[in-house]
């Protein structure tokens, strides 16, 4: 018997066939798997063990493979969730996913699945804890986990009746998801890619010089190729407003965050993993830095950017009325200081991507919410002509906002470009953290006043954001946050103003919601202080107070129609009265834990702020009948795929699940614009319903048939039968466009709106949609911990595409916006990886309600109004304003962690 | 015979079947010793992997939970689940919850608790229930053979302890546990799974006829540099009905918080007193 391995291969089984491996030494499994034996449903988020992505089973067991080395599952039986398919357990869980819409991005479902089948086999009917404990290992940034435990417990979901608009169909790219097949954008490059590695700042602040970068690269065996500011040959700087392009690709001489980038090297798999940083030839001399806004606008501060002095980037106002005087003979006011931390998207994909020569012509696959800015981008960054540029989206593993701005893009451009070879990247989850964006810290004073009869008498709002070293969306929170900082509210003496200020900490961009669920915080806590201090009910206060049809908001805009938050107040109100007289008689029952009832509403502009915001859908009719759509909405896990493709099938009139779908892809997709600000359903479904509405006039006008003809496509043939029969059109007597479309139709929507005056007067939005939010919590006041229990939420979706895509949407911003509450803060050095920043595991999030208002807009496909941002917006004042009914204590600082809350809770026995 | 210019055995990882062949490798300084992974792989460095990895999972002397004449040997090449699962007295509560609080089911199917105390964190969630175990760590070299010392002398600070570069932890001792002792582990995060403890306590009673406590061990982790018995509240304890103990600062002079991204040092004195109360009556209330 050896006494120690003596062969480097390593033999198991993996999905029931023998394998024999050599892996290197300390090679995770889960390289083995995905790189050596092409196991790509196996997902990495973290490296770590805290995301539990990559999880498989060895033996049955769950393990994380990325903490396993390969060496250990010698002998032993390996399964990854394609081994586990045909399993009539994972059969019918992936029936059961499909039908919850359990996977959104997708990302997180093969380590889902995986843990799944593993409790199923042993528990058939688990409890809801015995889910909870089985699937805790694996973190979800989208669905807010319910719809996950519905599917594991088996509990009934809603039925589709068809799949046109207004029905709850499962996605229509669920199946690959579920299946693990869909390519993530690590999922491209094929093993043995060249791969980049980026050198970065360890210093917020830093000046630096490179040694003799030729004469490193070629003394290091498999290094390539470097990459620096030298190698950019169109203009190093990006940026996503136009007027604030700002940032650099590599930064040259100096670094203005953690993080940044100033070089990068190019080199075969195994010379990047021994690439030792250390080794690199840069020399850094650190600079002081202002990690603050306080510092940052002092005099004694660097300035960050020539032109911005005191380091604000720039600033957005509303006016209207006169605040002061308002306040002034107001019956009460009350004032509030709030702050709130960097908040991490934490998608559970970190960024990754692949690039290849194609001729003369660069192909980009990465996963984005924006592939045409990234293109235009990258054209300004290679100084090339556009067409030798190709942007191709791979499936995108969550992006909520950061995915909006360029990361990788460049750095994969700039070595194909270089090396004339394929390369890939994939950022760690630490790198990951440090360089992308984040949501806006913020420092945010606010005095509120209202009458003896309850109405609103001054709103005067000043609120800074720390926006870090470049704008990115900056500015867009900048203008987003006045307009909306009066929440959904009639609100006729308002004064709001904000300031973007550059630090030395990463860029903050955008984050679903731009800057408006921190100052929701601010304004939902101050409107439950002003109704104590009225003596009036908080949830009336609110309905009171409500914007309604023909009231003008505070930019002075009237909607005649489709303001709906009264409605989604309105519903609150059985639960209000129950959940509290519940809370009540736990509370009369337990001395250390208490439970409190909050509310919270808001409201979300659908669209760019006053600006042109088009997209484009173009479709068409192959000579055999087949029905295409070139859906250039990126699907980001919220579900465009499928929300757009059954606005487009309704319209034309057909089955959605007859109609193939085809991608972004900057070479034949129209740009349906950004996956952000709410838009897509709105924006691009109008695009959708237009493209489809023309094709389908010019079908009925060929055919000569009814408007209300039902049509069918199919072998070659269009079928049309109306009133007068039976009609059919031979396709093969049209003659196929360069595309093969015999019939096509391309339109664009481009919300109306008007251009915001210098006191922010004017029509910013088309449309608002609307929420509000109830959430019940436990306090442990001695700890201070805080569980929130169970959540109602209402909103105004105009009209429900899809329900079921409705409330995981709901879920999931709910979920994200009780991390923001109570548990995620960013801190460069500190909190770069995702065990020290914590993101809701599957059991931090209680049930919830999803109520579903649906007050039609007017400009909305079918009435619909954008949701995404919404959710997230009044979660966190919510469950702040929940702790206060339950402790009496007024959380102004978010996170609520428990020391905080504790703190909060003795201040108020002290004093 | 363990050579590292051996051209046969010039691997790089090795994962001997024997305790032996471990031992003559760990005699190389230049090996890391893996078991679970699950703080090796999170601390590696890029560029920087060891290289001679010595893994101790395929060595049948590391494995298992064995009863002996003096109590119980934990190899150390045991995993959380299998002391999660293990048929294991009432004092060793406080381990099993540990065991399932570690992490996630994926962390504890395979990380050890060998590992856990190697690894030395101030927030090892082992280490509290080990301590009130009265826990002792057997350590072998080729060397100077097997010898075994006290957990609490074990680890010597943060990511700190007394093996020697040539040792290898081989398993946790644990003494007969007191006639009747019932243990429970306290642990406070800011999320419900997968947290690193902001503090944590574990507490072992045995109470007499009358109810009142006879036998007191309290241990308190995250709240020093090295998780620490409470001396001076053990003694207090004695005698009283588990409803009857109160904590005191002179209680908690021994510990010695911080300040850090989990939660300020006065946030995790007070809770530590509200944990020690928690656990010292759930372990107390348990024998009713």
């Amino acid at each position: 018997m050896p006494t120690t391995d003596t062969t480097p291969t390593v033999h198991f089984t993996l999905n029931g066939t023998k394998v024999a491996p050599i892996p290197t030494t300390g090679e995770r499994l889960s390289e083995t798997l995905r790189e050596g034996l092409g196991a790509r449903d196996v997902k990495i988020g973290c490296n770590a063990g805290d995301c539990g992505a990559c999880t498989v089973l060895v033996d049955g067991a769950p393990i994380c493979a990325c903490l396993m080395p390969t060496q250990q599952v010698e002998g032993r039986r390996v399964e990854t969730l394609k081994g586990l398919r045909d399993d009539p357990v994972t059969v019918e869980l992936g029936k059961r996913f499909a039908a919850h819409g359990a996977a959104q991005c997708g990302i997180c479902t093969p380590g889902m699945m995986v843990s799944a089948v593993a409790l199923l086999r042993d528990t058939p009917k688990p409890r809801e804890a015995e889910v909870m404990d089985a699937l805790a290992g694996v973190l979800c940034r989208c669905t807010g986990y319910r719809k996950i435990i519905d599917a594991v417990m088996g509990r009934p979901a809603g039925v589709a009746e068809g799949d046109q608009v207004g029905a709850p169909m499962p996605r229509v790219d669920g199946a690959e998801k579920i299946a693990g097949h869909e390519p993530f954008s690590d999922d491209i490059a094929k093993a043995g890619t060249l791969e980049i590695f980026v050198i970065r700042s360890p210093y917020p602040r830093a000046a630096f010089a490179f040694g003799d970068l030729d004469a490193f690269v070629r003394a290091t065996a498999g290094i390539v190729a470097q990459l620096t500011a030298a190698d950019i040959p169109g203009r190093n700087v990006f940026g996503v407003i136009p007027q604030f392009v700002d940032q650099p690709v590599f930064a040259e001489g100096e670094v203005r965050f953690r993080g940044e980038a100033v070089a990068a090297i190019v080199g075969t798999p195994a010379a990047i993993k021994a690439f030792d940083p250390a080794h690199f030839p840069i020399t850094w001399t650190q600079l002081p830095a202002a990690t603050n806004i306080a510092t940052a606008q002092s005099a004694e501060a660097a300035v960050l950017h020539e032109g911005r002095p005191r380091n604000v980037m720039c600033g957005g106002f509303v006016q209207c009325g006169d605040a002061q005087a308002a306040l002034g003979r107001a019956t009460v006011t009350v004032s509030g200081h709030f702050n709130s931390g960097f908040v991490e998207h934490a998608y559970i994909e970190p960024e990754a991507g692949f690039a290849r020569m194609n001729g003369n012509r660069v192909e980009v696959y990465a996963g984005t919410q924006a592939p045409v800015m990234d293109l235009e981008a990258l054209e300004v960054i290679l100084g090339w002509d556009r067409s030798r540029i190709r942007v191709v989206p791979t499936a995108v593993g969550g992006g909520f906002g950061a995915k909006l701005d360029i990361s990788l893009q460049p750095y994969l451009a700039l070595a194909a470009i270089k090396t004339g070879q394929p390369v890939r990247l994939t950022y760690t989850r630490t790198e990951s953290m440090q360089s992308t964006t984040k949501r806006h810290p913020s420092d945010i004073q606010l005095t509120v006043g209202a009458g003896a009869d309850g109405k609103l008498c001054g709103f005067d709002f000043y609120g800074e954001f720390d926006t870090g070293a470049y704008a990115s969306w900056g500015p867009t929170v900048a203008n987003r946050v006045p307009v909306h900082a009066s929440g959904p509210y009639r609100i006729a003496d308002y004064r709001a103003v904000s300031k973007g200020i550059h630090t030395n900490n990463p860029p903050a961009g955008a984050f679903r919601g731009f800057g408006v669920p921190q100052s929701a915080i601010a304004q939902e806590s101050l409107f439950d202080e002003l109704a104590a201090k009225l003596g009036m009910d908080p949830l009336e206060f609110r309905i009171l107070n409500a914007l309604e049809n023909d009231a003008p908001t505070v930019c002075g805009q009237v909607f005649s129609q489709g303001v709906g938050i009264k409605a989604c107040l309105e519903s609150l109100r059985p639960a209000w009265k129950a959940e509290r007289a519940t809370a009540d008689a736990f509370n009369a029952q337990n001395a250390k834990l208490k439970r409190g009832v909050g509310l919270a509403a808001g409201w979300y502009g659908c669209g760019n702020t006053s600006l042109p915001n088009p997209s484009t859908m173009k479709s068409g009719i192959r000579a055999d009948g087949t029905v295409v759509l070139h859906q250039g909405a990126m699907d980001i896990g919220q579900g465009a795929n499928t929300v757009i493709s059954q606005i487009f099938a309704t319209a034309l009139g057909v089955p959605t699940d007859s109609v193939a779908r085809i991608g972004a892809d900057t070479d034949v997709t129209p740009d349906a614009g950004k996956t952000s600000a709410s838009r897509q359903t709105y924006v691009s479904g109008a695009a959708a319903l237009l493209s489809g509405e023309v094709l389908r006039a010019q079908v009925l006008q060929r055919m000569n048939v009814a408007d209300d003809a039902v049509l069918a496509f199919g072998d070659g043939k269009i079928r049309a039968t109306d009133a007068g029969g039976v009609h059919h059109f031979d396709l093969g007597t049209l003659t196929p466009d360069a595309e093969g479309y015999v019939l096509r139709a391309e339109e664009t929507y481009d919300p109306p709106t008007k251009p915001l005056d210098a006191d922010g007067q004017g029509a910013p939005y088309a449309q608002f949609g609307y929420a509000a939010h109830l959430v019940v919590v436990e306090v442990d006041t001695t700890l201070g911990t805080v569980k929130p229990l169970k959540f109602v939420a209402a909103h105004d979706v105009g009209k429900a595409i899809n329900p079921m895509l409705i409330e995981g949407q709901v879920h999931g911003g709910i979920a994200q916006g009780l991390g923001m509450a109570l548990m995620e803060e960013y801190i460069p050095g500190r909190t770069e990886n995702l065990h020290d920043y914590l993101i809701p595991t599957i059991g931090d999030m209680p049930p919830v309600e999803t109520i579903i208002i649906e007050e039609p807009d007017a400009h909305g496909p079918y009435g619909a109004k954008g949701l995404g941002e919404h959710v997230l917006i009044p979660t966190a004042p919510a469950i702040l304003n929940a702790i206060h009914a339950a402790t009496g204590a007024r959380i102004t600082r978010v996170p609520a962690t428990p020391d905080r809350v504790a703190a909060a809770i003795k201040g108020l026995d002290d004093g | 015979m363990y050579k590292r210019n051996d051209a046969r055995l010039s691997l790089s990882y090795h994962r001997p079947h024997h305790l032996n062949a471990a031992l003559d490798i760990a005699a190389d300084p230049a090996h890391r010793i893996v078991a679970g992974g699950t703080d090796f792989f999170p601390s590696a460095q890029q560029g920087q992997m060891a290289p001679l990895i010595l893994d101790i999972t395929a060595i049948p002397a590391l494995a298992g939970i064995a009863r002996t004449d003096a109590g119980y040997r934990i190899g150390a090449a045991v995993r959380w689940s299998d002391v999660a699962k293990a048929d294991l007295p009432a004092a060793f509560d406080a381990l099993k919850q540990a065991a399932l609080q570690v992490g996630s089911l994926q962390i504890q199917n395979a990380g050890t608790l060998a590992g856990n105390i190697c690894n030395a964190s101030p927030a090892a969630d082992g280490v509290p229930p080990l301590l009130t175990l009265d826990a002792e760590v057997e350590v072998a070299s080729a060397a100077r053979g097997v010898r075994q010392l006290p957990l609490r002398d074990f680890i010597t600070g943060v990511r700190q302890t007394a093996l020697a570069a040539d040792e290898i932890v081989t398993a946790l001792i644990i003494p007969t546990p007191p006639a009747g002792a019932v243990s429970r582990f306290e642990k406070l995060g800011s999320r419900t799974y997968l947290v690193i403890s902001i503090a944590m306590v574990s507490a072992l009673i045995a109470r007499d006829a009358a109810g009142r406590i006879a036998v007191a061990r309290i241990a308190v982790g995250s709240c020093s540099a090295v998780a620490q018995r409470l001396s001076a509240l053990e003694a207090d304890c004695l005698g009283k009905p588990p409803s009857k103990v109160v904590i005191t600062p002179k209680h908690l002079a021994p510990l010695s918080p911080i300040d850090d991204v989990r939660g300020t040092a006065q946030y995790r004195r007070e809770a530590v007193a509200e944990l020690c109360l928690r656990a010292i009556r759930g372990a107390g209330d348990a024998h009713d």
